[in-house]
């Protein structure tokens, strides 16, 4: 990696202002690039009129003895109900979870990565899920998430502070940020991980699901630090663990609002979908194929509503009508680990189970004894599901009532 | 004139992937190989633009073994105008890191980018990061997960994916957009007139010298990541079985119910 200032340099000055680490002076009238500050962002390069500014990414094998610790890019809301702004998601609650079984396992510190507009006091709450150290930024351009903004951050942290991993929630902002940072770095990533663990080498081993579930993967990042990764939320369990004293370290980064270039013209809300909130739920009552039809399906909203629940669905009963996506479970829908989870005439395709098995308990029912959805259930109850879930309904109207 | 790019990606079918429940590995054979979904739709976007405003050229440009010329033959049959294909075996086992690479280096050489347009991810990976990667490779904003794009003179609007929502955004150009889909979206198939007019436009094959790669940055030399285990999903639960009437079985799920507290 280097970067270079050609001949060709004019002397505009354009990048001096642009640079959020103030790296670039003018010495007669040329730029010098001081690289102590710069973290080859490639602000500078975007604004030059001249091209002058090269900066090239190339291998190199470093010495990994100054890279340590476990990050967690903690994300709150900023998108949603105005008095939800800054609620930290649960996501980020599991990847703290996670994020120090894998530190305990390297003896490092578990750092928590925190940008955000103003002081929101997140250390009170952090401290119950086991981090020893946070890194804020406390900037007013942190609202909206800009990947610019954010990545130049990032890229300044991870190279003052050299972490050996640095998970991110496999989210919109973190599936939007993470690859920007590990292009910009030239490092490994893994997108949307379901197991994490260190290996004898002390290597971060990255497991995913790849073609629609149907296998998994390990992948390790040997040679380049930060070892980065997003993770898919819902499928690590959170563990608290408190810590009394958390250190704190509250990094000034001058941002140059140029930097953002990509602007929010309006801002649509989803319309209220209290109903439905499958990745949150404590139980789910979800229905396939089995169902055999749109009015047989239905009952499963009452069974739903007499355990305080949601529904769920396959695919395959999305595809025939009984009900709408925003429901469906699974690889190409909502990935859930509910208390407990309810299966009607689901067959269990690989994309379906790979979306529900981290559920705490299961409980399947399908005529069919070879149903592959049993491999991952705790119960494997052979009937008709239309039949047992209206005999539920009875016997938990006779229970409750 | 605006060059257009958008990259595209061959993948198996997965809906159509099998295991081999002895080995636990993947059944490919006989899988049909298919134009990913996203960058088709990224495909039907472009062409939409393109439609809006005639000075608009459209590239289609993919990375992949000489076969995955069919995918882009697909595009340039819906009505795309010029179709690239990277294919070396200097690129295999690219990450995508690798990737985002050689697409950008192959961009660059082509043609000076207004607009490049990427599906939000391939169904074999599900990665999402090729985007990005390149956009990061051309220092030039980005814009993921779009279901709507529009071009308004130098300005790129999209409409994109948030989590409670959607952001209306706009980016100057040159920027890279990635789609996702509306649900329900049918994707549109070329008619034979049209495959078979396009099977006469010809597809530029690039290898990595052509495109002037650093050859430590490509394959798997220049992969940061590397797979180092492949394996079937793993079962992990001991699974008692309920074989009795229907009404037993009800009560054995209300006791279940009750011993582990979802009902009072």
């Amino acid at each position: 990696m280097g970067i270079e200032v050609l001949n060709n340099c004019i002397g505009c000055s354009k990048c001096v202002t642009v640079c959020p680490f103030e790296a670039i002076s003018m010495v007669n009238r040329k730029a010098v690039i001081d690289l102590t500050k710069c973290t080859l962002c490639g602000s500078c390069v975007s604004v030059c009129p001249v091209k002058a500014i090269v900066i090239t990414r190339e291998v190199s094998k470093k010495d990994f003895s100054s890279y340590k610790d476990v990050w967690v890019f903690i994300e709150f809301l900023d998108d949603a109900d105005p008095l939800k702004q800054g609620e930290i998601k649960k996501v980020s609650f599991e990847l703290l979870s996670e994020g120090r079984k894998l530190a305990d396992k390297l003896n490092q510190k578990l750092c928590a990565v925190v940008l955000s507009d103003i002081n929101r006091g997140y250390e009170n709450i952090l401290k119950e899920y086991g981090v020893d150290k946070m890194y804020i930024v406390e900037n007013k351009e942190m609202l909206p998430y800009d990947t610019d903004i954010y990545t130049t951050v990032i890229m300044a942290l991870i190279n003052k502070y050299k972490p050996s991993i640095f998970l991110f929630p496999a989210t919109y902002k973190g599936r939007d940020l993470a690859p920007r940072v590990s292009a910009n770095l030239y490092v490994g990533l893994t997108a949307d991980c379901t197991g994490l663990d260190i290996n004898n080498d002390g290597f971060l081993v990255q497991s995913r699901p790849a073609f629609g579930g149907n296998i998994m993967a390990d992948i390790l990042s040997p040679n380049l630090r930060p070892q980065m990764a997003t993770v898919r939320p819902n499928v690590m369990k959170i563990v608290k663990n408190y810590k009394e004293n958390v250190e704190i370290i509250k990094e000034e980064i001058k941002i140059n609002p140029s930097i953002r270039k990509v602007k929010i013209v309006k801002r649509i809300k989803n319309p209220s979908t209290s109903s439905i909130k499958l990745e949150n739920a404590e139980i789910i009552v979800s229905g396939g194929r089995g169902m055999k039809t749109k009015e047989r399906f239905e009952i499963l909203f009452e069974l739903a509503k007499l355990l305080d629940g949601c529904v769920g669905a396959s695919r395959a009963a999305v595809d025939s009508g009984f009900i709408d996506k925003k429901h469906q479970v699974g690889q190409s829908g909502t990935t859930v680990n509910p208390r407990l989870y309810l299966a009607f005439g689901i067959s269990g395709a690989v994309q379906h189970i790979v979306g529900m098995k981290s559920s705490d308990r299961i409980i399947a029912i399908n005529k069919d004894p070879n149903a592959p959805i049993f491999g991952v259930s705790h119960y494997a109850v052979i009937g008709d599901a239309y039949d047992i879930a209206k005999k539920l309904i009875e016997k938990l109207k006779e229970y409750k009532g | 004139m605006k060059n257009i790019f958008v990259c595209i990606k061959q993948v198996p079918d997965s809906t159509e992937v099998k295991i081999n429940p002895k080995t636990g590995t993947l059944i490919r054979q006989g899988v049909p190989a298919i134009l990913n979904p996203y960058d088709h739709f990224a495909v039907v976007c472009a062409l939409k633009l393109k439609e809006k405003n005639p000075q608009v050229s459209i590239s289609v440009i993919s990375m992949g073994p000489p076969q995955a010329k069919s995918v882009i033959q697909l595009a340039l049959a819906l009505g795309c105008d010029k179709g690239y294909l990277l294919s070396d075996a200097a690129f295999a086992g690219s990450d995508t890191w690798a990737t985002s690479y050689a697409l950008s280096m192959a961009i660059k050489k082509i043609a000076k980018p207004d607009l490049i347009v990427c599906g939000m991810q391939a169904i074999d990976g599900d990665t999402a990061q090729v985007g990005p990667g390149i956009a990061a490779q051309l220092e030039i904003p980005q814009i993921t997960f779009c279901d709507e794009i529009e071009l308004d003179n130098n300005k790129l609007i999209a409409k994109k994916h948030i989590d409670d929502g959607y952001d209306i955004v706009e980016s100057p150009l040159p920027c890279v957009v990635t789609m996702s889909m509306p649900k329900d979206f049918e994707l549109p198939f070329p008619s034979f007139v049209d495959i078979a007019e396009a099977s006469l436009k010809e597809i530029n094959i690039l290898n990595a010298k052509d495109i002037g790669a650093d050859e430590n940055l490509i394959g798997l030399k220049g992969s940061p990541t590397q797979v180092s285990r492949i394996y079937p999903p793993q079962k992990e639960v001991k699974t008692v079985y309920v074989k009795s009437s229907p009404l037993e079985a009800v009560e054995k799920i209300i006791e279940i119910m009750k011993n582990e507290n979802f009902i009072r």
